[in-house]
């Protein structure tokens, strides 16, 4: 399709675009001292559009966007409400947040969007130079966010480590990329499909080597071990909204490019239908390799979350667990497997998000992350101690809660898969981190607190933090919407 | 529709119960009770209904919920269920009503969990489609968790952790068996898949897969039951759980893990269940003698019950293995009877603790002087937990060691050494608390039971005579689901040598018995 043409598949972007602008121009009238945070409430509104307006592109075939450069499919659509409904809660979260309130809130949302304008690229593009670009964009955005609270210490060193592996990280995988175009001598993924089926034996040895090159700047982004080590400093020493985007939505950007990258361009759709498999002759086990990381994440994700005390740090290792779990399902390369992921992410963005909208409120009414916070919050709020124990059970995967449903939709597709021993691995892995969640619960609800003082949650979190918690509960029993909608958008478009 | 209302009515009460604003000091209690009542009252028409002495399930009913996954909110119950449904409603309004004095902290919080643990252990036993088995077998997990971990002593926290990561371990792998299951009733059975249970009975497995998907499986129930190397957790969770949380625990879940076993996985891995029927076996009449000897030597009242109830529940696997119709039936009757005794025993321990806040046995002695109701009280259960002829428990012990004779006489002998130690640990607990003078001055001034202690303490003591008189009605409801069981692991028997060579009761199944017949 034509550039013009493709303008009417790329509203959302524009939307965003739109609105960066905008931000900025409030900003520089300095109109968020005092009342309300205006640039703030035009990027709230930005993204409400940008995701409303996405809503079209279900309804939209899968094409070929600017020349080839972009992709419109509904696994892309999906991933776009995906790091918009994202945005949308990490604005509403920074408006009402006291930890970046000095802070210049103009440059903060704008850099913001512009991440989400990124993410949802690295989603969608067909390109190897696209979508290095629109994972740069991203990147950068998340180095300055990470570091946004200037005169903190811990938030500058979050950056300054953020920056270094990820640039080194993704340094590797552009050496990767650039191999895959030396092989192909095209950037072009259907292209580099075409040169890939039809190219003679014995490019293993090379192929191989692009997987792992490539897979060190995606295990980078999605905190797989071993390239996990930064995810906890990082977590803890970014403004607590950030850590919240950097979770989910980063998290997301990580799947999406690993899903995108790799089945477009070393996998090829099986003309059987329901899986993929590997272009041409290359023979590599890739479900192994990949399940092996899974394993592992799972694992010491799990392990280093046992001994946390702050709740960010915890978070951040059972992020790197759950990145396990979702490995599982893309490890498997079947079409189950892909809708598993798409589920798991939906249930994920609203659990772990509620979750650190309940460290959000700690940090903000007593200035404390650690147990020592959530010790006994349940005499002094009620409705958040019930919340973050909803999150936590569905991060445990527990029923009735959405989180069950997407393990099990994972599991279900593991034993399909006929991996079972990785299956086992991740029950085992579920009973493990049910000791640090569990943790958790049992600070809230039978230890004393040091203070009987009520707190009060900011009406706007508390109302947020409602929203949040009802789909983990409605799809927890009632999920059959969901599991269609994951069906319908885990389809990539095929050449 | 009677069973779904009896199911869910206490989880709508729980609900509104949170409506009832805080400020109304003593009006969540009892407006929990009166949730509570409403299945109890619901039961009567079931019992009108229920069609006793016919096999099968009844009071079906079918619902779609997942239609994409075949999941179906498919209920029914049987003999063994009917009798479990209507314990449960029992024993929840008596421990609501065992509470009212002794929960004075965030009573609304309290009866909201147990409503809703009501309706997860009726969930359980109603359920036939395996996922909706799933939902309320971990529905129990979570209220039983905070009951111990909120309102228990002592080492509440510690106690209600270890309860929650055993029994939590012990599903996770379960519910991977059931997947796998699943996907093996979609290869087979070709068409819809869907995890209705009978559609897992009617596979046909590889032995040597079936082995390790039953060990997956059976975990789940025997950590629950709990069996001996398992129990561990047991001890603390009843002791340290305020005394609604122990009855229900030793009244209901205990036998929900009983239960799992006899309508799961006994159908579903019937060659399964043979083969490991030795291990677990021996592993059943260690728990009995085991338990009991560690029951004996307890300080705590309360921990003495608890180590009985490991002693009482190898009793009743004994039985189960046994795989004859007296064994099963006895083995049931059983779980009603331990229910209501053990209920009872805690219920006795929780008063005496919320009058002397110790649970030592060496702090009382001479209690029968002082309150002579309750030493009435405590001795019928007492009795029936021993297993007094004329009182419930000799029933189910009775047909357990019949039934096991039948089996083995090895093990009967082991399994009786089990009644005699029963009997020694509790008539000798009985003599030091309620005989002899009255050595703390602390306990002349006891008050002896009030109207509500007396009339939670009556209807208990009520059906275990009217058990230990008059059995047949239980017996007779049981029956066909006893004989289902048989049926479905009897075919099996004979396939392994072990077990050739017991004479069985039941005589056309084993041809090696009909050849020696034809000899006579």
């Amino acid at each position: 399709m034509g550039n013009v043409e493709s303008l009417s598949y790329f509203v959302p972007e524009l939307i965003l675009t739109v609105a960066i602008l905008i931000v900025l121009f409030a900003d520089m009238f300095g109109m968020e001292r005092g009342g309300f945070d205006l640039p703030g409430g035009a990027a709230l509104l930005g993204s409400i559009l940008a995701l409303i307006s996405h809503v079209w592109l279900y309804s939209q075939p899968a094409t070929m966007l600017f020349e080839g450069m972009i992709a419109h499919d509904m696994f892309s659509a999906f991933f776009r409400g995906f790091f918009l409904l994202c945005t949308v809660v990490v604005t509403l979260m920074t408006m009402y947040s006291m930890e970046v309130i000095h802070l210049k809130k103009g440059e903060f949302y704008s850099i913001l969007l512009s991440i989400c304008i990124g993410m949802c690229l690295v989603a969608s593009a067909q390109n190897l130079i696209m979508i290095y670009l629109a994972l740069e964009l991203m990147s950068l955005g998340s180095y300055i966010l990470a570091g946004f609270s200037r005169r903190i210490g811990r938030s500058e060193e979050a950056s300054l480590k953020f920056v270094l592996y990820g640039g080194v990280s993704t340094g590797v995988m552009l050496f990767g990329l650039s191999l895959l175009y030396g092989l192909t001598g095209s950037t072009d993924f259907s292209a580099i499909q075409q040169v890939l089926i039809s190219s003679e034996k014995g490019i293993d040895l090379t192929a191989f080597t692009i997987f792992l090159l490539i897979l060190v700047g995606v295990g980078y982004k999605i905190a797989a071990v071993p390239f996990h080590f930064w995810a906890p400093d990082v977590y803890e020493g970014s403004p607590t909204p950030i850590t919240a985007f950097l979770s989910v939505a980063s998290k997301g950007t990580g799947f999406a490019l690993l899903i995108r990258l790799f089945y477009s361009t070393l996998l090829t759709r099986s003309p059987a239908g329901g899986f993929w498999v590997e272009v041409g002759d290359i023979d590599i086990d890739w479900t192994f390799h990949l399940a092996v990381i899974s394993a592992l994440t799972m694992t010491i994700g799990n392990l280093g979350a046992i001994s946390q005390n702050n709740l960010k740090r915890l978070l951040a290792y059972s992020g790197i667990a759950h990145a396990g779990y979702l490995l599982m399902g893309v490890c498997l390369l079947t079409d189950v497997g892909l809708q598993a992921v798409i589920f798991y992410l939906v249930v994920y963005l609203f659990t772990n998000l509620a979750a650190f909208l309940v460290v959000i409120i700690m940090v903000d009414t007593q200035d404390e992350e650690g147990m020592n916070g959530v010790r006994g919050l349940w005499a002094r709020t009620p409705i958040v101690a019930v919340a973050m124990t909803i999150c936590l059970f569905s991060l445990i995967g527990l029923p009735p809660t959405a989180g069950f449903v997407g393990k099990y939709y994972l599991f279900v597709a593991l034993l399909q898969g006929k991996l079972y021993w990785l299956a086992i691995v991740g029950v085992l892995n579920t009973v493990v981190s049910l000791y640090y969640y569990a943790r958790i619960v049992k600070a809230m609800f039978f230890e004393p607190t040091y203070t009987e003082e009520p707190i009060r949650v900011h009406p706007v979190y508390a109302g947020l933090l409602t929203a949040l918690v009802v789909p983990v509960l409605y799809f927890g029993i009632f999920w059959d919407s969901l599991a269609r909608y994951a069906r319908y958008c885990a389809s990539l478009i095929t050449y | 529709m009677l069973l779904t209302l009896i199911t869910f009515i206490p989880l709508i009460g729980a609900a509104l119960l949170l409506c009832v604003p805080r400020s109304m000091e003593g009006a969540h209690k009892w407006f929990a009770f009166g949730v509570s009542l409403v299945p109890l009252i619901l039961c009567i028409p079931l019992m009108i209904v229920f069609p006793y002495g016919e096999p099968g399930f009844h009071c079906a009913a079918l619902v779609s919920w997942i239609p994409s996954f075949g999941i179906d909110y498919r209920i029914g119950i049987d003999g063994i269920s009917f009798v479990l449904i209507i314990l449960t409603t029992i024993l929840t309004t008596i421990s609501i009503a065992a509470s009212f004095e002794s929960i004075k902290e965030k009573e609304k919080e309290f009866y909201f969990f147990l409503l809703l643990l009501e309706t997860g252990m009726l969930g359980t036993f109603i359920a036939l489609d395996m996922f909706l088995f799933f939902v309320f077998w971990e529905l129990m997990l979570v209220p039983m968790y905070f009951i111990i971990g909120v309102w228990g002593h002592g080492e509440r926290i510690y106690a209600s952790i270890k309860f929650f990561l055993y029994t939590a371990f012990g599903s996770a792998l379960m519910l991977l068996v059931i997947f796998y299951l699943y996907f093996e009733a979609a290869n087979q059975l070709g068409a819809s898949p869907s995890f209705h249970f009978e559609n897992f009975v009617a596979l046909t497995l590889d032995p040597g897969i079936q082995k390790w998907l039953f060990v997956g499986f059976v975990l789940a129930f025997l950590i629950k039951m709990p069996l001996f190397p398992f129990h561990t957790w047991l001890p603390y969770a009843h002791t340290e759980a305020p005394t609604a949380g122990s009855v229900l625990l030793a009244g209901i879940l205990l036998k929900s893990g009983v239960y799992g076993f006899l309508r799961f996985c006994i159908p579903i891995f019937p060659q399964a269940v043979i083969a490991f029927s030795p291990v677990l076996m021996t592993l059943a009449i260690i728990g009995v003698i085991y338990g009991a000897m560690v029951a004996m030597v307890q300080r705590d009242v309360k921990r003495l019950v608890a180590y009985s109830s490991v002693s009482h529940m190898g009793m009743l696997l004994a039985g189960i293995l046994a795989w004859n119709l007296q064994g099963i039936e006895g083995g049931i009757i059983q779980m009603v009877n331990h229910g209501l005794s053990t209920g009872a025993l805690f219920l006795i321990v929780g008063m005496i603790y919320d009058r002397r806040h110790t649970r030592e046995v060496s702090e009382f002695g001479g209690l029968s002087k002082v309150m002579p109701v309750y030493a009435t009280f405590f001795m019928i259960f007492m009795l029936s937990s021993i297993g007094l002829p004329g009182l419930n428990g000799f029933v189910g012990e009775f047909l357990i060691l019949l039934g096991l004779m039948g089996h083995s006489i090895f093990w009967t002998i082991l399994a009786a050494t089990g009644v005699i130690l029963g009997a020694a640990y509790m008539l000798w607990l009985y003599q030091r608390m309620m005989f002899g003078e009255v050595k703390v001055e602390a306990n002349r001034e006891l008050k002896d039971l009030n109207r509500r202690e007396f009339h939670i303490l009556l209807p208990i003591a009520i059906f275990c005579f009217l058990i230990g008189v008059f059995p047949y009605p239980l017996q007779k409801t049981l029956e066909p689901a006893a004989k289902q069981i048989v049926e479905y692991i009897q075919p099996h028997l004979t396939a392994e040598p072990w077990l050739a060579s017991i004479p069985l009761p039941n005589e056309n199944t084993s041809p090696s018995i009909n050849n020696e017949s034809n000899h006579e």
